[in-house]
């Protein structure tokens, strides 16, 4: 191979970011069309250090806007390459456009979406808004909690994106500075390793296929438009699950490391339990542990997968708790919050009657505290020996001023 | 679970060195989390960052933080920011200043009954390697106040982390850790 290979320690002590950018050299992405915003920037550097330093075959195409970033990826998607790009927040608000033309497509593509809030006011800190934007894209959306996850999601997301039976873009969610810029342990496959995970990239209805001609991108009017869209959604119902488990037990095979469309962490005999993404995952994770020292039987449940959302397994994890509170770190606009909705409605037609609050936190980076985790916990306690919910259904948790709540 | 907080201007080398500790004590089986605060991201401004360590994989990622040890690399930060804010009792301080214990907590009553120590990091830096970059020298000074490894083998660690670097530079790292040691009191 005409590039070169780099030694890596078992454990290497990376940021989210450089564990992303470290996964699309390993996966030996052949285009990164990009163009920088806080807090991915890294990611899309570090491929174009390692492109220069030849340590991977590709192209770096450098545009004038986020838009132009995933239409070059559409571009080098459909012309029959391993594609992948970061950004995020006001980036990928401009880039919205262009993830719809690429899911329509079906041009598998891989997006780091390192989360940040939306302006205005004007931010870089990290909150699930743009995540929560683009939920309707009919891209494929997977959350990384830490830099390792950052690390090995990436490789399933290529994996899942670019099986020919799904052709899905497939975004990696990173919380902006909590992981993106936090320097942890992250155990490392070897080039070989990780190479042979991915594949060598089979392209499908390739343009550069001379032999074969085939059209991208076209206009079908009422005609054909629906049944374009319900192709997409019977494929990421009924396929991409699937092969979302494929992939994640070839991974655990190849790492011991196992993931889940969602994570349920001290569950099984659980009263009380968080939903939530990103870092907050593992600080609840930690807060339950001590809860269940001081006697409340408290869970958390990770959405790992949040499209296609795992309905039935939330349903599943849930169904023996007798209280639970749904966080969501983006503001709902009027609204219950994304996973108090997915969670209500995983829920409804189940025998399952548990108590279900909703709390909106964490936003533009606000920090969420054990403090916090502790006082939600035992709010939750309060709930379930009460046998009805003691506050309304939707609250705020670390808004300064007064007590929020609605519902 | 030790923790640690800096306080740093942007540009000198908060982040890198948060980073660098966390990689040495990451070859030795532990695990770590580095991180920081940029706030408005400027060249100088204040800004700080962190370094949790522990035996069992970290989990939290909560930014608040009751730090065991305070590293201050610049010395103005001592009158413009408050580095003992959630500060336990045991903390200890380890403050870049040109003047003695007795000197410094004169001039900030708030680190009186504090467990203070002070080293010289801006004029070690600015004297070895040629540039006020006070992040090493204060890994060296911590070394010898928490007496984590012992001093040759932190250097031999740093050299590979700094590898990057010309050769120069290296030595002029090495000399500035050891001086800080020396130094620190």
């Amino acid at each position: 191979m005409a590039f070169d290979k780099m030694e890596l320690n078992d454990i290497e002590v990376w940021d989210g970011n450089y564990a992303a950018a470290q996964a699309l050299r390993q996966a030996q992405v052949d285009v990164v069309s990009a163009y920088p915003i806080t807090p991915s920037t890294p990611i899309v550097e570090g491929y174009a250090k390692f492109k220069s330093d030849n340590f991977v075959e590709g192209e770096f195409v450098m545009v004038e806007s986020e838009h132009a970033a995933m239409s070059g990826c559409i571009g080098a998607a459909a012309a029959g390459g391993r594609v992948a790009t970061a950004t995020s927040s006001q980036g990928l608000a401009l880039m919205a456009e262009t993830l719809y033309q690429a899911s329509g497509m079906r041009l598998p593509i891989v997006l780091n979406l390192v989360n940040r809030a939306l302006a205005a006011p004007l931010n870089v800190n990290g909150d699930h808004s743009d995540m929560y934007m683009v939920r309707d894209s009919g891209w494929i959306q997977f959350d990384a909690y830490c830099p390792q996850e950052a690390y090995d999601l990436n490789f399933i997301a290529f994996k899942v994106s670019e099986d020919h039976d799904v052709r899905i873009p497939a975004i990696v969610n990173q919380d902006g500075f909590m992981t993106s810029h936090t320097a942890q342990g992250v155990h490392t496959m070897d080039d070989d390793t990780a190479f042979g995970f991915v594949g060598v990239y089979k392209p499908m209805n390739d343009m550069l296929d001379f032999e074969h001609p085939v059209t991208h991108g076209v206009q079908t009017e009422e005609d054909w438009h629906f049944e374009h869209k319900a192709r997409q959604h019977n494929d990421m119902m009924s396929i991409v699950p699937g092969k979302i488990d494929e992939a994640f037990a070839e991974f655990e095979k190849l790492t011991g490391r196992k993931y889940n469309h969602v994570e349920s962490y001290d569950m099984d005999d659980a009263d009380v339990a968080v939903v939530c993404m990103g870092t907050s995952v593992e600080t609840a994770r930690e807060v339950a542990k001590e809860m269940r020292e001081k006697g409340v039987k408290a869970g958390v449940v990770g959405i790992r997968v949040v499209r296609p959302f795992p309905f039935m397994a939330v349903a599943e994890a849930l169904k023996d708790v007798k209280a639970v509170a749904a966080l969501d770190r983006s503001a709902p606009g009027g609204a219950a919050g994304m996973l108090f909705n997915e969670i209500a409605g995983a829920l409804f037609n189940t025998d399952t009657k548990l108590l279900l609050s909703g709390y909106i936190y964490g936003l533009g980076g606000r920090d969420l505290t054990k403090a916090h985790l502790v006082e939600l916990y035992n709010e939750l306690q309060a709930n379930a020996d009460a046998g009805k919910l003691l506050t309304q259904q939707q609250q705020f948790i670390g808004v300064r001023g007064p007590k929020l709540a609605y519902l | 679970m030790l923790e640690i907080r800096w306080h740093s201007r942007a540009g000198q080398g908060a982040v890198t060195g948060a980073k660098g500790l966390a990689d040495v004590i990451s070859t030795t089986g532990k695990h770590v989390q580095a991180f920081a605060f940029y706030g408005s991201a400027k060249r100088g401004a204040a800004m700080t960052a962190y370094n949790r360590v522990d035996d069992e994989i970290i989990m939290n990622h909560e930014k608040y933080m009751q730090p065991d040890y305070v590293f201050v690399i610049d010395p103005a930060l001592v009158y413009t920011s408050d580095v003992t804010v959630n500060g336990k009792e045991d903390t200890k301080y380890i403050i870049t200043t040109h003047m003695n214990r007795e000197e410094l907590i004169q001039s900030q009553p708030k680190l009186e009954g504090k467990e203070i120590y002070t080293v010289d990091c801006i004029t070690i830096a600015n004297e070895t390697i040629g540039r006020p970059i006070p992040n090493t020298p204060m890994l060296g000074a911590f070394m010898k106040i928490s007496q984590m490894y012992d001093i040759e083998f932190f250097k031999e660690s740093m050299k590979r982390i700094l590898k990057k670097l010309p050769q120069k530079i290296i030595d002029a790292n090495m000399i500035a850790i050891q001086r800080a040691y020396d130094e620190v009191k």
